[in-house]
């Protein structure tokens, strides 16, 4: 059913925990649905230098909570801002059709964050499109 | 890590060696039609005709009363569809539970687009149904009630025999779904007192693509395969002579020393209940605690999803299954856990463990011994989790 990338990154999720003294947190999804992320990032000079996560949710949710984590890790906030749900389901070799919505997910997780630290720093945020976390809330494509 | 250890035995079971060889037969050499008269195909028809005895000797039915189908499914939508079809000028409204198998719901979702009014019982936190809550839903106009023997999920037993003598006093047909009960409960549907009773043999040993139908004689049931004369018309199709005759092995092998097989499932079962309660905080045993299925048991683990626990499983050699969204296909979890009154995040993390004959005590402490460890990873993943 899944791939063998996500099969290892299910298995030995890169990134997990929390960081103490994050400078972003962001948090999508609920629980009613089955998938929460949340994801917390230091940011040093516009650069994302530390990025974890903390999931709950099925072995897709948990893969490419980890794979986000390793794809924004050392980008700047706009390189991250960057990242598609499609770029996390290619580094992962794919995902069910039924299981996009987590790769939409860690996209937003990673936005979350993003809009966190703007918050916070007093910049001007311009937002991208939401998901719920339940399909059907959002216009993301699923392939 | 060669290890494995099968513990979803409501999913389906290993067909017994002595059952694959009354089978082998039947698929090479005595390959005859059981409709057709030359000497060649008596051997067919003698199958199919000791085939259906031994079921009707389970069940303690008469050989006229059984039915053979090609699974469980079949038999639900045969009996709910034509008994009612057949019985609509009496009454167009149908009695269940909230906590059937979809074979039963989803076959009562298409009648209600006929015309026909549903009315689902809801059940207690241990998944009960109320035999007074059943008189309750009774209307002038009910032509049919549906409940399951015991469920897929929680293994709650309903109270099958109190529950058909209330439909009989109102002279109201009475279905079961006794997918899950044989091999595990004693079913005699003279005691039971039922109509029509649904039975799959590959939950028992047998093969899968075959099944039965109980229909009780003087039952008025619509014909639901149309075609040959087969099953004295009621069920057209060749005959599946070779699953028939495992079919009939296999209820036979099912149904001996029920008390001791089940006596030695339940001391299993047991002994991981226990475990887990001793071992795994947060744990919540889903259905009755002892009015259940012997081999089942079934627990949420709050803050962690099913569909990641049963991986981390497999991983480990561990075969289980889940009523999480991600394994229903859906995005709710499953309907039965939360007819419990579960909220939907704890439902989502279900886990199912269904004993069998063939598990063992070293099977229970290999599951005890890896499956805390998993839900603590899942656990220390979880945004969810307050900690320890």
């Amino acid at each position: 059913m899944y791939s063998e990338k996500v099969m290892d990154h299910f298995e030995n999720p890169r990134n997990v925990g929390e960081i103490k003294d994050a400078d972003a947190v962001g948090q999508v999804g609920n629980a009613k649905c089955g998938d929460i992320m949340k994801m917390y990032m230091k940011i040093e000079d516009g650069v994302i230098v530390d990025c974890k996560f903390k999931t709950f949710g099925c072995g897709a949710a948990i893969a490419t909570s980890s794979m986000a984590t390793e794809m924004v890790k050392g980008k700047t906030i706009e390189e991250a801002r960057q990242l598609t749900n499609a770029a996390v389901m290619e580094a992962l070799d794919g995902l069910p059709p039924a299981k996009v919505h987590c790769s939409v997910l860690a996209e937003e997780a990673i936005e979350a964050a993003i809009e966190d630290y703007y918050k916070k720093n007093n910049l001007t945020y311009e937002p991208k499109k939401k998901c719920s976390g339940c399909c059907g809330s959002c216009d993301h494509h699923h392939e | 890590m060669n290890q494995f250890v099968y513990l979803d035995n409501s999913a389906t079971t290993p067909v017994k060696p002595e059952v694959l060889e009354t089978m082998l037969p039947y698929l090479q050499e005595e390959y005859g039609n059981p409709s057709s008269i030359y000497r060649k195909a008596a051997a067919s028809e003698i199958a199919v005709r000791t085939g259906r005895e031994q079921v009707a000797k389970a069940l303690n039915a008469d050989v006229n009363e059984i039915f053979f189908t090609a699974c469980g499914t079949e038999s639900d939508n045969w009996a709910i569809k034509g008994a009612a079809f057949a019985n609509q000028n009496k009454g167009k409204h149908i009695i269940t539970s909230k906590i059937e198998h979809h074979a039963v719901l989803h076959t009562l979702e298409y009648l209600e687009k006929q015309g026909f009014s549903v009315t689902y019982l809801p059940v207690d936190a241990e998944g009960k149904v109320s035999p007074e809550a059943l008189s309750g839903a009774i209307r002038e106009d009910t032509i049919l009630i549906t409940i399951m023997m015991a469920n897929n999920e929680i293994g709650t037993v309903q109270p099958i025999r109190e529950l058909a003598a209330i439909a009989k006093e109102k002279k109201i047909l009475f279905h079961t779904d006794a997918v899950q009960a044989i091999g595990s409960l004693a079913v005699d549907v003279k005691e039971l007192g039922v109509d029509m009773l649904s039975l799959s043999a590959h939950k028992f040993g047998g093969p899968k693509g075959v099944g039965a139908l109980y229909v009780k004689k003087g039952t008025k049931i619509d014909t639901f395969m149309h075609g040959g004369a087969q099953e004295r018309n009621r069920r057209g199709g060749t005959e599946n002579v070779a699953g028939i005759a495992g079919l009939g092995k296999a209820i036979t092998l099912a149904t001996q020393n029920l008390e001791e097989k089940t006596k030695k499932i339940t001391a299993l079962r047991e002994k991981l209940i226990e475990g887990i309660l001793a071992t795994i905080p947060d744990a919540r045993l889903n259905g009755h605690r002892t009015d259940r299925l012997p081999g089942n048991v079934n627990f949420c683990f709050r803050y962690i999803e099913g569909e990641a626990l049963l991986l981390r499983l497999d991983a480990k050699g561990i075969a289980a299954s889940s009523g999480s969204a991600c394994t229903s296909g859906s995005l709710d979890p499953s309907h039965v856990l939360l007819a419990l009154g579960l909220p939907h995040e704890i439902a989502h993390g279900s886990l199912r463990l269904s004993i069998g004959e063939q598990n063992t005590e070293e099977d229970i402490d290999y599951v005890l011994s890896v499956l805390p460890g998993i839900v603590n990873i899942l656990r220390m993943m979880s945004p969810l989790y307050p900690g320890e």
